[in-house]
């Protein structure tokens, strides 16, 4: 299998690798780099747990080849805490018991960010759609929902 | 997974390439990936092309024409394609409409493929390096295609005469029971001047309800006028039966749907 060089900025960071061509990002990240943050969960683009934001946009990383993201600029939830500080999306997960096993949590942390940069005071209906592709098998949404909620508040006060 | 990725730079060359055994066309990769993740060894190898005209929505003099490399969230959040929006809203979640392509759509067997049932409505034109087929000869042959689509064309719909509907058990995002895509013009009196109407899960791919569009003429939309049509809308069908519905299910509650459609009693 030829190796194809990737280049990308991950999280801030530039990232250089060389892998297998036809390899995932998912697994780019997890297996090469050590980004172990994204989830591979479906495989199938039908569970979100691998959500990372690449180039602003959501995008699921098992269905992403490494070798498209050349240049790319990519987020995922382990570069959101600064200097040791959670993210307001991670602090209102934990604190709104938003997250159970913790598989889906990653993905559904990248999803409500992309909507929070993008619609910073969002209706409950809003969540919900953004959250729309990521499953949860233990909270039961609700509690996601809140907390994305709580989050996009703490933003507002946080920018009053 | 063992795939190798090939990147050119005309639609020329991807076409040749694509010729070779084990080779498929990577768009938004939520087809071909998906299938390659589950196991599919009969994808070996990929090409793609960089084209930038394959990203760009065009619309001038009543017509819109979306390269085969368009997303569906662009679709959706494009002013000019509104009345579109909710045909691309209806495919997956936030992640996969930023992935899955106007031309990977064409593609998507069922359940899937609820954007190609809007162009099917639309009587849209596929382009390829070959030429442009109507989208419905396009559907038929779509398996033994091996040129690479560049484009969709259709004429834009006047904002009240489409209408759209996706049928599913989960909200907001779920896989469709049924999608149905109507396109009727109305003549100043409310009789249906001409109809076009569209079914997602009633085969193996979309197709026309042709006895209920003939049935449709003439009529005014009220739940009387519609009966006719609404009970005609099986005919010819072949649902499929997957894990959200059975066939049996979908060819009851098609009428059913068909009819809040024409009626205008969508709820959302």
């Amino acid at each position: 299998m030829a190796k194809v060089p990737v280049q990308f900025t991950l999280n801030g960071s530039e990232k250089a690798e060389f892998v297998d061509s036809g390899t995932a990002l998912l697994n780019a990240l997890r297996d090469k780099i050590g980004d172990t943050s994204p989830k591979g969960g479906c495989h199938q683009g039908t569970c979100g747990a691998c959500s990372v934001i690449i180039d602003g946009e959501l995008r699921l990383s098992c269905l992403t080849l490494a070798e498209t993201c050349n240049g790319a600029a990519i987020i995922t939830t382990a570069g959101l805490a600064e200097a040791g500080v959670l993210h307001p999306l991670q602090r209102a997960f934990l604190d709104a018991f938003a997250t159970q096993c913790g598989f889906c949590t990653p993905g559904m942390i990248m999803a409500a960010k992309v909507l929070l940069d993008r619609t910073p005071n969002p209706s409950r209906q809003d969540v919900v759609e953004a959250l729309s592709g990521n499953i949860c098998r233990c909270t039961g949404y609700e509690p996601i929902i809140q907390a994305v909620l709580t989050a996009a508040r703490t933003n507002s006060q946080n920018a009053a | 997974m063992t795939l190798a990725l090939q990147t050119f730079s005309t639609v020329k060359d991807a076409n040749a390439a694509l010729q070779a055994s084990g080779t498929r066309y990577l768009g938004g990769g939520t087809l071909v990936l998906r299938a390659a993740n589950e196991g599919d060894v009969s994808v070996s190898r990929l090409v793609r092309v960089s084209e930038p005209s394959l990203s760009q929505i065009g619309i001038s003099g009543g017509k819109a024409r979306l390269g085969a490399s368009v997303t569906l969230a662009a679709v959706a959040r494009h002013p000019e394609l509104a009345v579109l929006a909710p045909a691309a809203r209806a495919v997956g979640g936030p992640a996969i409409r930023n992935m899955a392509t106007v031309g990977g759509n064409l593609f998507a067997p069922a359940p899937y493929g609820d954007f190609a049932v809007a162009l099917l409505a639309l009587d849209a034109t596929v382009i390829g390096e070959g030429g442009e087929v109507p989208v419905e000869t396009f559907l038929a042959e779509r398996e033994s295609s091996r040129a690479i689509v560049t484009a969709v064309t259709f004429a834009l719909p006047p904002e009240k005469g489409f209408r759209f509907l996706k049928v599913s058990r989960v909200k907001p995002k779920g896989i469709s029971v049924l999608s149905i895509a109507a396109m009727l013009q109305q003549a100043s009196d409310g009789t249906v001047a001409s109809a076009r109407i569209a079914l997602g899960c009633m085969a193996d791919r979309p197709m026309r309800a042709r006895a209920a569009e003939q049935a449709l003429l003439g009529r005014k939309l009220t739940a009387d006028e519609i009966a006719p049509a609404v009970a005609a809308a099986g005919e010819g069908t072949s649902p499929i039966t997957d894990p959200i519905a059975s066939s049996w299910y979908r060819a009851e509650v098609l009428p059913v749907h068909l009819g809040r459609l024409l009626l205008n009693q969508i709820k959302v």
